[in-house]
């Protein structure tokens, strides 16, 4: 922690005006220098202790620019896999293709072509749970052994639609507060939910891998979904356990608040969780909605 | 070797590799005397053999060997494991009850340890389950829970007290004819060792506080809740969210279940163990209070059928005056209409209240103005044709449409007629004022955007249908349904359309906006929710009929009627359905709706009161016609017309 607030004292420091008129301001300063539409930063790291990283992710987006404005459509997912025998990394990387192939086809491919709206399309809520069953499916019949979490933001018209199974998370940073969008499918997350153990404990408990829901299971999938609004100077925020589990919310709220670049910002996140400890895979998706 | 994959019957991926070549042969013997007959079962820790004991020679004496393996690498660790192992083998040694299988021996030999256990005839419940799909029935799974308290009591009152901790169907051995034997006595737990790495699956029946390493009784009568609960529901909870029994009442899922049964396991399952029986002993009384009891009958909550006779008592005469009367013979469910107002023909079109007016109009052609609190008659204003559309209130005047083909502006104050836009068809659809601008459809197939003052046209836009639809002005867009299947979504300055979306069937209903998504029902059955700025569709919730009824939207749930006879909740960002009420009859009315109740018409002829929670009726009034008319609640008082020629003042 100290290191941290060195490392971003010396920054804030270095860059003087900028950063203080930044800090004012309720929206990230990497955004001031930001291009239109959607900025996307990625990372993906070992972490200290595992032996291979079984986490993947993915992202794509295109971007319109006509007479209506500028319409950004992206699409990032974060996958955490498990499962021993070098599978966990096929199911995170089957689950994510899988779910993306889905969504091509059912969002962006419709999205380039010239038809008029019409109700044969397939709703982009039932879009989203069909490419996370897909994926399940398909995990369970090529990866039996393994599992994986998905975590899916679509961004399209100033929304984020987001489809989850899991506890890999979505954050959105809006207006200098980060707000957890998911709910992690974790026995954990229930007993603090019941009060059988508090936040802090829940980091530490013994069971706080056990998860009642993920990819890969047998039988019918259950997904979440969640529309949120992504208006301009928001930030999506995909990660697996592997940062929110070693890193506290406040923080990496501040990493967004004052990191220079998006990139940097997954950096320092990334430098932050292995300086705890790096349990576990760390990867992360980083989205800013610039001005249109 | 970080991860875990906890799924089915091969658990452990620590046990499984070796364990495979590691499962002894038919025909094996251990310790010179048992003799391996074939696998009975596999878990984590390793198998369990159905053996022959050789010692007796004369005779088949079948017995259960139960292996554990110790996977620890530290002999330390592994040295105190077969203490520990060896320990509780004699504690069980020395119980004697029916339902738990007799030890007759233990052995370590290498890494695997040994129960000698009694062989156990039967079926475990899990087993019993997956035979059927049918429910079991209520009395006899009352039958084994009563059994399984007895044996808790007893195993609750050893010193020190022996917890179960692992009670489940498929730890319950049914004995024919009907006897409950309680099988793998958690000894298995001493060789667990430390998980490490993400899991799936949880144990589904286990207590919250059971996580914390508390092991009490109320722990054991927790995990029996939740067995009952399986046995009896057949909802899995290992396929669900963790300690979330209470989501799902056992009626619920199993409706023939009696009350009290369905009490005395919820009370088992409550979160906090001093809520719960403070003993197996006290859930056996509860339990044995519920045998014999069978599930009651519920009485119906409203007779249907029988109708209202004051509104009989006035015969129409052809000249008369429109008249409030107070009637006095409450409706079949004790709700009695604060007022009604007899206009000279059938009211479809749907009440609105301002200032103290409720204006309201009708097939006789006319516009009312009436008094909301007591339905006095305050004046009307006749058009040229019927009126099916729903009055606008803007500042001090209210707009209507008629089937005359004129958009009407009529003083609220006087009842004088302020400025008329004329169309070139029937005007069902009903205007909306936004930025001074009236903005309405017509069977001509436009849309018209007028000066609210003037009456003067703006712009119009031409569909290819007659637009029925009541426009919703959003963020410089106008919406609107047209029979011509199309939702519109046009610009509100100049007309033009920015874009569309095609269902199959025409879009009578009228589009309200929320969060950026315009929700809309379509004949074609479906209620559709888009992005209001392309037209996307975000989703889509199928009904059995068309859906004529408009959404109304409170706390982020759709509230919407088909005209198959359902009022539908859903929520708005996903469309999932929350709850929905059959009301047994076509309803075609917009909803309306508050923070504890939504409201409805049917054609049937009801105005029905649904709990906006529960979607469980709250009570129902009975018209002598068709309600197509549209509630409105103002000030704990719902106003709405019917075609019986009545509007009615009802209380909330």
């Amino acid at each position: 922690m100290d290191f941290l607030q060195k490392l971003f004292a010396r920054e804030h420091s270095g860059s003087g005006d900028v950063n203080t008129s930044a800090a004012e301001k309720d929206y990230p300063s990497v955004l001031s220098s930001l291009p239109p539409g959607l900025t996307v930063a990625k990372i993906s790291d070992i972490g200290q202790i595992r032996e291979r990283n079984e986490d993947s992710y993915l992202a794509m987006d295109v971007t319109l620019q006509n007479d209506d404005g500028l319409a950004p459509l992206g699409l990032y997912i974060v996958a955490d896999g498990m499962g021993g025998h070098q599978k966990g990394e096929v199911a995170s990387s089957l689950a994510a293709q899988v779910s993306a192939h889905h969504i091509v086809q059912d969002v962006f491919l419709p999205f380039l072509s010239a038809d008029e709206q019409n109700s044969s399309r397939r709703p982009i809520n039932e879009a989203l749970i069909q490419s996370v069953q897909a994926a399940n499916l398909a995990v369970y019949q090529q990866a039996p052994e393994a599992g994986t979490t998905l975590t899916m933001a679509l961004i399209f018209g100033h929304k984020a639609y987001i489809a989850h199974v899991g506890d890999s998370r979505a954050y959105i940073f809006s207006q200098a507060t980060l707000r957890q969008i998911t709910q992690d499918h974790s026995l954990v997350a229930r007993l603090v939910e019941l009060g059988q153990a508090t936040p802090e404990e829940a980091l530490t408990h013994t069971h706080r891998n056990v998860l009642y829901r993920a990819i890969g299971q047998a039988g019918a999938l259950e997904v979440d979904t969640y529309l949120q609004p992504f208006p301009v100077g928001s930030c999506l925020l995909i990660c697996s356990d592997g940062l929110w589990g070693m890193v506290p919310d406040e923080e990496l709220a501040d990493i967004l608040t004052y990191a220079p670049t998006p990139q940097l910002a997954l950096e320092q996140m990334v430098t932050a969780a292995n300086h705890r400890g790096g349990d576990d895979n760390i990867t992360a998706v980083l989205v800013f909605m610039g001005e249109a | 070797m970080d991860t875990l994959h906890l799924q089915g019957a091969t658990e452990s991926e620590e046990a499984s590799p070796g364990l495979d070549e590691a499962i002894l042969p038919k025909g094996a013997i251990l310790q010179n005397r048992y003799e391996i007959v074939k696998v009975l079962g596999l878990g984590g820790m390793g198998a369990v053999y159905q053996s022959r004991d050789l010692r007796f020679t004369g005779v088949t004496r079948l017995c259960a060997l139960k292996e554990m393996t110790s996977t620890t690498p530290d002999p330390q660790v592994r040295r105190l494991a077969i203490q520990n192992f060896e320990r509780e083998a004699n504690i069980l040694a020395s119980l004697n009850h029916l339902a738990i299988p007799k030890i007759s021996d233990y052995f370590t030999e290498g890494i695997r340890s040994y129960l000698v256990l009694e062989y156990v005839e039967g079926e475990d419940l899990e087993a019993l389950m997956g035979d059927t799909e049918q429910m079991l029935p209520q009395e006899r799974v009352v039958d084994w829970a009563i059994q399984i308290c007895e044996v808790l009591s007893y195993l609750h009152s050893q010193d020190p007290p022996i917890i179960f901790r692992d009670m489940k169907p498929s730890n319950i051995m049914l004995r024919p004819p009907n006897h409950i034997v309680l099988i793998d006595f958690g000894i298995a737990r001493i060789f667990e060792s430390g998980q490490k790495g993400t899991m799936i699956g949880t144990e589904g029946y286990s207590p919250p506080e059971q996580y914390r390493g508390i092991a009490n009784p109320q722990g054991d009568i927790y995990a029996l809740g939740a067995t009952l609960h399986h046995l009896l529901t057949r909802r899995d909870p290992r396929l669900e969210p963790p300690f979330t029994f209470h989501e799902e009442p056992p009626r619920l899922l199993n409706p023939v279940l009696s009350e009290e049964l369905e009490a005395v396991i919820i009370k088992a399952l409550e979160y906090e163990p001093e809520k719960r029986y403070t003993s197996a002993a006290d859930m056996k009384d509860a339990l044995i209070q519920c045998l014999g009891e069978n599930s009651r009958e519920q009485k119906p909550s409203h007779a249907v059928g029988s109708h209202p006779t004051a509104t009989q008592r006035v015969a129409p005469k052809a000249k008369d005056l429109p008249t409030a009367m107070t009637p006095q013979v409450p409706s079949d469910t004790g709700i009695l209409p604060i007022w009604e107002f007899r206009c000279e023909d059938e009211v479809r079109s749907s009440p609105v209240v301002a200032d103290g007016a409720v204006y309201v109009g009708a097939y006789d052609n006319n516009l009312y103005a009436l008094d909301a609190r007591t339905g006095e008659f305050q004046w009307k204003y006749p058009t040229e044709g019927g009126i099916a559309a729903t009055p606008f209130v803007w500042n001090d005047r209210v707009l209507i449409g008629s089937e005359d083909r004129l958009l009407y502006a009529i003083s609220t104050g006087t009842g004088r007629i302020l400025w008329t836009c004329p169309t070139e068809g029937r005007i069902r659809s009903s205007a909306r004022v936004e930025f001074e601008h009236a903005f309405f459809g017509s069977d001509d197939y436009h849309l018209y955007a007028v000066n609210a003052h003037s009456g003067r046209v703006v712009w119009r836009f031409e569909s290819l249908g007659p637009i029925r639809s009541t426009p919703i002005v959003g963020d410089e867009i106008v919406y609107v349904g047209s029979e011509d299947n199309h939702l519109y979504a046009i610009d509100l300055q100049s007309g033009a359309q920015k874009w569309k979306f095609r269902t199959n069937r025409g879009i009578t209903s009228s589009p309200t906006l929320h969060n950026g998504l315009v929700i809309f029902g379509s004949s074609d059955w479906n209620v559709y929710a888009l992005d209001e700025r392309s037209g996307w569709i975000i989703w889509r919730t199928r009904t059995n009929q068309m859906v004529i009824s408009s959404p109304r939207i409170l706390d982020g749930v759709v509230y919407i009627g088909s005209a198959d006879g359902c009022l539908y909740a859903l929520d708005a960002t996903s469309g999932r359905q929350i709850w929905k009420y059959d009301a047994g009859s076509q309803i075609v009315s917009n909803p309306a709706v508050t923070e504890n109740a939504a409201y409805l018409g049917t054609i049937g002829g009801d105005v029905i009161s649904v709990d906006a929670k529960s979607g469980k009726e709250r009570w129902r009034f009975t018209t002598q016609g068709k309600v197509t008319s549209s509630p409105f609640i103002y000030e704990g008082v719902l106003y709405i017309g019917s075609t019986d020629h009545k509007v009615y003042a009802l209380p909330e």
